[in-house]
């Protein structure tokens, strides 16, 4: 449903209000990279999602937190701000939103070459430009675990 | 979302991402993304679907095999729907509609929570999970928060560090999950939408909420103010209050 033709008036306007406010981010960096049976994944997601006991996200908050790929699905929360998105299918199940055992059954197919042990997580409401430090110094840690395809999804 | 992939593959880093509009991606141009047409909040279609989850993980994971970029491709298939899945339902735990404000609006809000407790109870059950928790161990912590509010007392964030602001949302958040989760377990497959609209027409929770964004309006506190123009109710809401508010000036 999310087909900008498919919203109320109220809900297309702000997001055709929210491209005219994007930053113009120049050329687009393209990275290539080994077979894809050959690379290690990681999941970098904008849901809002962190461990049960992690601080939740504050309005603004641009940090990230880190989701260590073991942890069960029951102690995965979600504190993003918004409440303009359904929260029920990842209620109902993790794998809508953060698709761990998608990502792991693909694996065992031999589609990808590796997971890593960590993903992670910001929230998609925080100010474009503020990613960007953290963004960075994640891509630093990703590099260090020797990631090479990250799945970036969203809410 | 398409800012992460610039700036993560900026430092040599491959990125793919899920695109949910499509219209804000193309202004973007990341490296790789695929669009979906699927309702915010479920980037990968539905839940409990594990194949049609594949295959859009599937198509997700092709685009690093794409020689050059950027790429933006789309995913035709629309998220399969539950079976029997019903767009409007009666919820089987009737609510007294309430027109009362203060005491009286936390008072039903404390006997709907009382009255959906047992399909909260099976839903933790077969789930083996909640979604309840970002403000305290269980719905009562928040509901005692959300109450205060709506008494014209407000509690102390329960957090040190916490602000008013963050605190009552969480609770409200927490308060919001407990219902959604409790009405999954009744009989049926009730739609993303109708549930949404049972708890924001029917329930004495989200006149709370509203209580409480017009005390977040009214307030000085800076972090309050935020949250009640943004954070609270959902955008169809305030469309249609504001609507309805134009429609009685206009007679």
């Amino acid at each position: 449903m999310a087909r900008l033709t498919d919203f109320s008036e109220a809900e297309r306007k702000h997001h055709l209000e929210k491209i005219r406010d994007l930053p113009d981010f120049g050329c687009t960096p393209y990275v290539p990279g080994p077979p894809l049976h050959e690379r290690r994944v990681a999941i970098v997601t904008t849901s809002g999602v962190h461990v049960r006991g992690d601080r939740p996200f504050d309005i603004g908050a641009a940090d990230y937190r880190v989701v260590p790929g073991d942890t069960p699905a029951g102690n995965l929360l979600m504190s993003h701000v918004s409440v303009n998105f359904d929260r029920s299918g990842f209620q109902e199940d993790v794998n809508v939103v953060f698709p761990f055992d998608r990502l792991h059954e693909l694996k065992a197919e031999g589609v990808v070459g590796s997971i890593s042990d960590f993903h992670y997580s910001f929230m998609g409401a925080a100010p474009i430009r503020a990613l960007e430090p953290k963004a960075r110094e994640l891509a630093s840690l990703l590099k260090k675990d020797r990631v090479d395809a990250v799945l970036l999804t969203p809410v | 979302m398409g800012a992460l992939g610039h700036y993560i593959e900026r430092e040599g880093v491959a990125t793919a991402q899920i695109s949910l509009i499509r219209e804000q991606t193309a202004a973007i141009r990341p490296p790789r993304a695929l669009w979906v047409p699927f309702m915010l909040g479920r980037p990968f279609g539905a839940p409990n679907e594990p194949d049609f989850q594949r295959s859009v993980l599937r198509a997700l994971l092709s685009l690093f095999e794409r020689p050059s970029g950027p790429v933006l491709e789309d995913f035709s298939k629309d998220a399969p729907a539950a079976a029997a899945q019903e767009e409007g339902f009666a919820c089987p735990v009737s609510f007294v509609p309430v027109t009362a404000g203060g005491r009286g609006l936390a008072r039903a809000m404390w006997e709907e929570i009382a009255q959906l407790a047992t399909w909260y109870s099976l839903a933790r059950k077969r789930r083996g999970r909640t979604t309840v928790g970002v403000f305290g161990a269980t719905v009562a912590d928040a509901a005692r928060h959300v109450a205060s509010y709506v008494d014209g007392a407000p509690d102390a964030p329960p957090v040190a560090g916490w602000s008013a602001g963050m605190a009552v949302k969480r609770a409200c958040d927490d308060v919001k999950a407990y219902y959604y989760e409790a009405v999954a377990a009744q009989p049926g497959n009730l739609a993303a939408k109708a549930v949404e609209d049972w708890f924001w027409r029917e329930t004495a929770a989200a006149k709370a909420f509203l209580a409480i964004r017009d005390i977040c309006l009214k307030s000085d506190d800076e972090s309050l103010k935020p949250l009640g123009k943004l954070s609270l109710i959902p955008r169809f809401v305030t469309d249609e209050l504001n609507r309805a508010q134009q429609e009685q000036h206009t007679t």
